[in-house]
């Protein structure tokens, strides 16, 4: 594996000596051996290797580092733990990769107004850690909440298994302080509910680290419910299951969480936690209900019964936060956990309206077979967010290449069924050239018009989340042979 | 204290007077409309909304979209439903009602259009639950300057696929764009309501009950102070089922020490305040008790008490500036809803610009370069 040599570009040696200059030498990597660790995110088949790599300490190293690369026309890649999943935070081959994980303070905890603000580099758990003795907690939970960050879940408009009933990081963040790619520093909300003036918070968060660098954000943080309940669900088809979710919704509950398994992720998760999951089930559902214990109680024995008239075999009902944890833990390190039962695997992402679940799921299986590849689904089912774990042996020359083929092809169903080709873990650079099968042409250019008023130079996180986005001065039709700063342009395997 | 309804289509917005009018029917109607002309255009729904924020500098057309009234698709299942910017909500609401559904947004002028409330980011009580346009609008169709129709976000409720300009068209009154069609996420249609009224005899007490309510596990979908010139009453609004409602009734009136159980709450609840001059105040949510103390004396209105955002009718000559510098520390806002026409020309609308002003600009002027879209009406004079 040869990644591209530090030195590839003239501009970055000397770049490198004026970061040394202006935010210290110990912040600097330049060393193959040091950058190597950033090669990649949570995505490891692409890897770029940058020329410079920083580690910022503070805010002032963040805008330092930004206006010397804007001032030598070098593009920049901000990082928060790497845990991202579709190749947001991979380096610019001739760039400099900030990394924010050292500002982890938590700045202020304002239980009266249910707001924490924290540094970028501050990890998701943490947040809800430092509200619960205050009886609150940060609703946004994706799986890798132990290890996120909490910039990374801005960029990335990060989601988990409870905002189907509480909304995304975009419905929680109130404010971000921004390093815009030119160096300026501009405050994006705030603390207060609204602000005068055109919502930029709303559309910064979700733009993957190409509109500019957050050094501050501000959280809104939920009251934690006065009761919760969990139950675990047994099917022995997947179409019971997935009628069981239609017949909730359709009854009018709002659970916090419906996740959905099925056969393959449940053998997975049963040989990495033994978690205990019924024997035999070909699908299980995980419901979780929150809130007043009167309609939590009302609402959970409607959905046993739902699920009861859909043939469930078996449900067990957690009777402690023990029993709860179980029952989750078997979800949430099902990724991982795939890794038990196949050499290799690959995490996709789509969405569809959950009405089709079944439907999709029938069509998924009959494409994974006719590729000779197992699939394995665990899914926010509730919102209709499929996670297929797409299994292949990496020493298998071509497999990686299947995997990834099938992946796509599963995005092409989501697509036409009227849903998306991500629900949360982003475009970046996995699947940007995907962009187009959702958004035409004119779609694509009115976004890069955003994108033209941040960073009219393109040198935040170029590459990603868009396919060759035209020049900013260019006129709309005209489009550039490729884009100059891509990524992509790196060692792919 | 009812809300103006306007008799007969709109011919000005916040004073300035439109010397033409257009009610295109499709999306490739307004299209052509901006395509075919080089002047300012001000788009503009049922009309509630005109006097909100501020006059635009000229108007040679208003582009009504009354005439895009189609509710396109509504999938019960999927608690999603997709209507254009004409359609006025109580319609929706009414059609949502019928599959026990409805979209959990509650601005109270009456006639409203969707399209209408996004541009104005118009809310109401039920906004402390289910939050403001920008959290339920889950795709939008816009049609720019020049003519182009684009569409961002979708159908899903889960989707991260690019930028979400729906957010961005959120509160920009149109300067950005024409909104031609919107999708929404839905909610279930709460089978039962109860209410709890507590009467309010100063600033300090709506702020510690605000507070309980905020730091209990209770459920309201509102809350809600009406306040006449320094003393009021609040209402905590419980829909849910019948169980729940009792039980939860009952246990504010416990928390609160106080309040009487209704199954509807009183007239004033979900009702703008009407004057001479009218604001809407937006705070960190603690800080009501200092918002109220700062208001000029005769101030009447209502607040969504435990969100920090609050409509209030002050005197015509009050000093908005003094206003705003009180409830800066507060991270707060002012911005006017409704002024006499005369006093417009002398009036901030928005009050100060933060230091995000410069890139807003960059965006309108990415948008629309021509400055021909509603100019003048968002901040700044932008």
């Amino acid at each position: 594996m040869s990644a591209v040599p530090a030195d590839a570009t003239p501009k970055s040696p000397a770049l490198a000596a004026r970061l040394r200059a202006t935010i210290g030498a110990d912040k600097v990597l330049t060393d193959p051996a040091q950058l190597r660790t950033y090669e990649c995110d949570g995505l490891t088949n692409f890897r770029v290797r940058p020329a410079v790599v920083v580690l910022a300490a503070d805010r002032d190293d963040v805008v330092a580092t930004v206006r010397l690369c804007a001032a030598a026309g070098v593009p920049f890649v901000a990082r928060g733990s790497g845990t991202g999943l579709s190749g947001g935070a991979v380096p610019v081959a001739d760039g400099v990769l900030i990394v924010l994980s050292r500002l982890r303070r938590i700045l202020a905890v304002d239980p009266d107004n249910a707001r924490v603000v924290v540094e970028p580099g501050v990890i998701n758990l943490w947040v809800t850690r430092e509200a619960a003795p205050y009886g609150q907690a940060y609703a946004p939970d994706p799986s890798s909440q132990q290890v996120c960050s909490i910039g990374g879940n801005v960029a990335e408009n990060a989601g988990g298994a409870h905002c189907l009933k509480y909304g995304f990081t975009v419905n929680h963040v109130m404010g971000a302080e921004v390093v815009l790619p030119d160096g300026e520093v501009v405050h994006l909300g705030g603390t207060a509910p609204e602000h005068p003036g055109l919502d930029l918070l709303g559309a910064f968060v979700g733009s993957e680290g190409t509109l500019g660098v957050a050094t501050r954000v501000t959280v809104r943080t939920i009251q934690a419910p006065e009761t919760v309940r969990t139950m675990l669900v047994g099917f022995h088809s997947v179409e019971d299951a997935a009628g069981t979710v239609s017949d909730i919704i359709a009854a009018g509950i709002v659970p916090a969480a419906i996740e959905m398994m099925d056969a393959l992720a449940i053998e997975a998760a049963e040989a990495a936690v033994n978690c205990g999951y019924p024997q035999g089930a070909v699908a299980v559902l995980v419901v979780e209900l929150d809130g007043p214990a009167v309609e939590v109680a009302e609402q959970f024995d409607h959905v046993e019964q739902l699920a009861a008239a859909r043939h469930a075999f078996e449900t067990r009902i957690a009777r402690d936060e023990a029993e709860r944890a179980l029952m989750w833990k078997g979800r949430k390190s099902a990724f991982a956990a795939v890794g038990r039962i196949s050499p290799a695997y690959y995490v996709q992402d789509g969405v569809i309206p959950r009405t089709r679940l079944p439907e999709i799921l029938t069509e998924v299986g009959r494409l994974a077979d006719a590729a000779g590849i197992r699939v394995a689904n665990v899914f926010h089912a509730g919102d209709g967010n499929l996670h297929p774990l797409i299994l292949f042996d990496d020493t298998v020359p071509g497999a990686a290449h299947a995997a990834e083929e099938l992946g796509f092809t599963i995005l092409d169903l989501c697509v036409d069924a009227g849903g998306s080709i991500t629900g949360e873990h982003g475009v970046g650079l996995e699947k940007k050239s995907r962009m187009p099968r959702q958004f035409s042409a004119d779609d694509l250019d009115t976004m890069q018009l955003v994108r033209c008023a941040f960073d009219p130079d393109g040198i935040a996180n170029p590459g990603k989340q868009f396919p060759t986005p035209r020049l900013c001065g260019e006129r709309p039709g005209v489009r550039t042979a490729a884009d100059t700063h891509d990524p992509a342009l790196g060692e792919v395997f | 204290m009812t809300t103006p309804h306007p008799v007969g289509p709109v011919r000005t917005v916040a004073g300035t007077v439109a010397a033409d009018a257009v009610e295109p029917a499709t999306a490739a109607e307004v299209a052509e409309v901006l395509r075919s002309t080089t002047g300012t255009v001000v788009p503009v729904g049922a009309g509630t909304k005109t006097g909100w924020a501020a006059p635009p500098t000229s108007c040679d057309l208003l582009l009504r979209t009354t005439g895009l009234d189609r509710i396109v698709e509504h999938a019960p299942g999927d608690l999603v439903v997709v209507a254009e910017a004409g359609v006025p909500l109580a319609r929706l609401q009414q059609r949502l009602a019928e599959h026990g559904q409805m979209l959990a947004l509650d601005p109270p002028e009456a006639g409203a259009t969707l399209g209408g409330i996004v541009s104005a980011n118009a809310s109401g009580p039920r906004r402390l639950r289910y939050g403001t346009a920008r959290d339920l609008l889950i795709g939008v169709t816009v049609v720019l300057a020049d003519g182009t129709v684009a569409r961002s976000g979708g159908k899903v409720v889960k989707n991260v696929a690019g930028y979400d300009l729906g957010k961005l068209y959120t509160g920009a009154h149109g300067a950005l764009g024409v909104l031609v069609s919107t999708t929404w996420r839905l909610h279930p249609l709460p089978p039962v309501t109860g209410a709890v009224t507590v009467p309010v005899p100063d600033a300090a007490r709506a702020g510690r009950y605000a507070a309980l309510l905020a730091r209990s596990t209770l459920t309201p979908t509102a809350v809600e102070l009406n306040w006449i010139d320094g003393t009021g009453e609040l209402t905590a609004l419980f829909e849910s089922s019948a169980a729940s409602v009792r039980a939860q009734t009952r246990a504010a009136i416990a928390l609160l020490g106080a309040g009487r159980a209704a199954e509807a709450p009183p007239s004033w609840f979900g009702v703008r305040p009407a004057g001479a001059l009218v604001l809407r105040l937006a705070y960190e949510p603690f800080a009501l008790p200092r918002v109220l103390e700062a208001l000029p004396d005769g101030a009447t209105g209502t607040a969504s008490a435990c969100t920090g955002v609050g409509y209030f009718a002050v005197p015509a000559d009050s000093d908005l500036a003094a206003l705003r510098a009180a409830i800066a520390p507060y991270d707060g806002s002012a911005v006017v809803l409704a002024a006499d026409d005369a006093a417009r020309a002398v009036l901030d609308h928005w009050g100060p610009v933060g230091d995000a002003f410069g890139l807003m600009t960059r965006v309108k002027d990415r948008f629309d370069p021509e400055r021909r879209l509603s100019p003048g009406r968002l901040l700044g004079g932008l």
